[in-house]
């Protein structure tokens, strides 16, 4: 079992909490003008990274808040926890 | 290749069984091959026998990161059955039962392939008429398939709690007589024996870590034990898929996701046909030992580290034991978790891929094992001919742009 740590009610069972996929993509502000590939790709395609993954968790039985979460995809552990619209603390990975 | 039979059981008995040879070979790698798969799974080395068998490929080699047969093709809870609702899935499924309805014979090992039957149940109306509507489309497309109220369900399988007043009661199923299970580790073994005396070159510890191409076309693989040259490179990797299919620059619609598993203790014979449930995400069949085999659904958050969650394993066990009272007194002995490559219909994605020379089976998510033979056969002619067999023609990487996608939610559940 994960413990994610909400960054508005503190560290949670990972059954408190629903997954939410990779974090950081961007619906393409205009959908119309979209070519199929690029639609694709926003729609489909993902990074399935093996090692560090940015990803969206909400807190379901909580404070229903969505949130950043990264989180290593071989050791599952969490390794920074952020609130919508703070960027990517720790860089690229 | 020794040939197994009855003889030549009772002439090694004499000998204490110590002088069995080698099933196949340990070679080292060559520079240079004319084809290389990618990850000695079931699907890679089934890919392997059919390359060397049906299109006179024999120098090949199938490279593995670990052991032979480690992945998930002995980590599934070795279900077979073809009763998919789309024609593209049914037909491409079906072919692969047809295929291990002659596998043992054909391989000279034993499968311990066994049609016992396969029971989907139904919970609710809409369960019911999902269930209705795949089976007439199973019918249509020539698979076996029967609807069975719940009176008839509890005929086939005794132990089976048919009572109304459960959380979610058991209001009717189909069965597909054909399906059944197989002895996993015997597959990937069957076939990599199989292969071997035809050629094939099976390598293991030998992960692959680079897809080098030239003028946009693959020439060969960085590996662990040194560049291979080939035109033609084959990915079997499941899990990993993403990961594999990055080093030449692609991007799949996939994402891995732990899928956990695990037996009991052995009891005496209490269950002779799989049943399964996707309702309320389980699915059960009791092994020739007698331990049962119980599968979970899979993890929501994605991760490659081969284990899952415990409240997940709890959930699928609360489902068992509403469905199967008498199981709640059995205690398990092992679980653990595969790595699952989950598209987002959950179909394959088996074909050309925008590198040539580069092929992809992949995307087959909780469903792979059903369709080891099949898979490979396809694949196989996929990397021969450099084209895909109309049976896996509609399973291409393009349906995710093109939107003409084959929607198996329904009928994949999580039993494989």
């Amino acid at each position: 079992m994960l413990r994610i740590e909400c960054p508005w009610c503190g560290p949670r069972d990972e059954t408190e909490f629903t997954y939410g996929g990779e974090a950081h993509i961007a619906r393409p502000s205009d959908p119309a003008a979209c070519s199929d590939a690029q639609w694709a790709d926003y729609l489909y395609l993902r990074s399935n990274p093996l090692g560090a993954q940015r990803e969206q968790w909400l807190h379901a039985a909580g404070c229903r808040r969505w949130f950043n979460v990264r989180r290593d995809t071989v050791s599952y552990e969490v390794t920074a926890v952020y609130r919508m619209g703070e960027g990517r603390p720790g860089g690229d990975t | 290749m020794a040939q197994y039979s009855w003889f030549s059981l009772l002439r090694h008995g004499l000998s204490h069984h110590e002088r069995w040879p080698r099933a196949w070979r340990s070679p080292a790698p060559k520079p240079a091959y004319d084809a290389v798969i990618v990850g000695a799974g079931g699907h890679g080395l089934a890919t392997a026998y059919y390359l060397a068998k049906d299109h006179g490929l024999t120098n090949v080699a199938v490279l593995e990161k670990g052991w032979l047969g480690g992945g998930s093709v002995g980590r599934n809870t070795t279900i077979v059955r073809s009763n998919y609702l789309w024609d593209e899935a049914a037909h491409l499924y079906e072919h692969s039962l047809k295929l291990w309805e002659g596998l043992s014979r054909e391989l000279n090992y034993n499968l311990m392939f066994s049609q016992r039957g396969v029971v989907n149940l139904g919970h609710s109306l809409h369960d019911l008429r999902d269930l209705a509507r795949r089976a007439h489309a199973n019918r249509l497309n020539g698979i076996d398939v029967e609807l069975l109220s719940p009176e008839r369900i509890k005929q086939r399988v005794p132990l089976l709690n048919i009572a109304p007043d459960v959380r979610y009661p058991v209001l009717g199923g189909t069965l597909q007589r054909r399906g059944g299970t197989a002895r996993h580790d015997a597959v990937a073994w069957g076939f990599a024996r199989a292969a071997d005396a035809r050629g094939v070159d099976i390598i293991e510890r030998c992960a692959v870590t680079g897809i080098r191409q030239d003028g946009g076309r693959v020439v060969g693989v960085e590996t662990e034990r040194g560049f291979i040259r080939t035109p033609k490179v084959g990915l079997a990797v499941a899990g990993h898929s993403s990961v594999l299919a990055r080093m030449a620059g692609i991007r799949l619609p996939i994402e891995s996701h732990p899928l956990q598993a695990f037996v009991s203790e052995p009891v005496k014979p209490v269950l002779d046909c799989v049943v399964m449930s996707n309702a309320v995400h389980v699915y059960v069949s009791q092994t020739d030992k007698g331990e049962l085999v119980l599968g979970a659904g899979i993890d929501a958050y994605t991760g490659y580290g081969q284990r899952g969650s415990p409240h997940v394993v709890e959930n699928a066990l609360a489902a068992v034991v509403e469905l199967f009272p008498a199981f709640s007194r059995l205690r398990l002995m092992r679980q653990w978790a595969g790595t699952v490559d989950i598209a987002p219909d959950a179909c394959p994605i088996i074909g050309l891929t925008p590198v040539p020379g580069l092929y992809l089976n992949a995307g087959w998510g909780t469903g792979g094992f059903k369709a080891t033979p099949g898979a490979g056969w396809v694949f196989a002619h996929t990397m021969a001919r450099d084209e895909p067999h109309p049976l896996n023609a509609a399973f291409t990487l393009e349906r995710f742009t093109t939107g003409r996608l084959i929607d198996e939610h329904g009928a994949a559940g999580v039993a494989h």
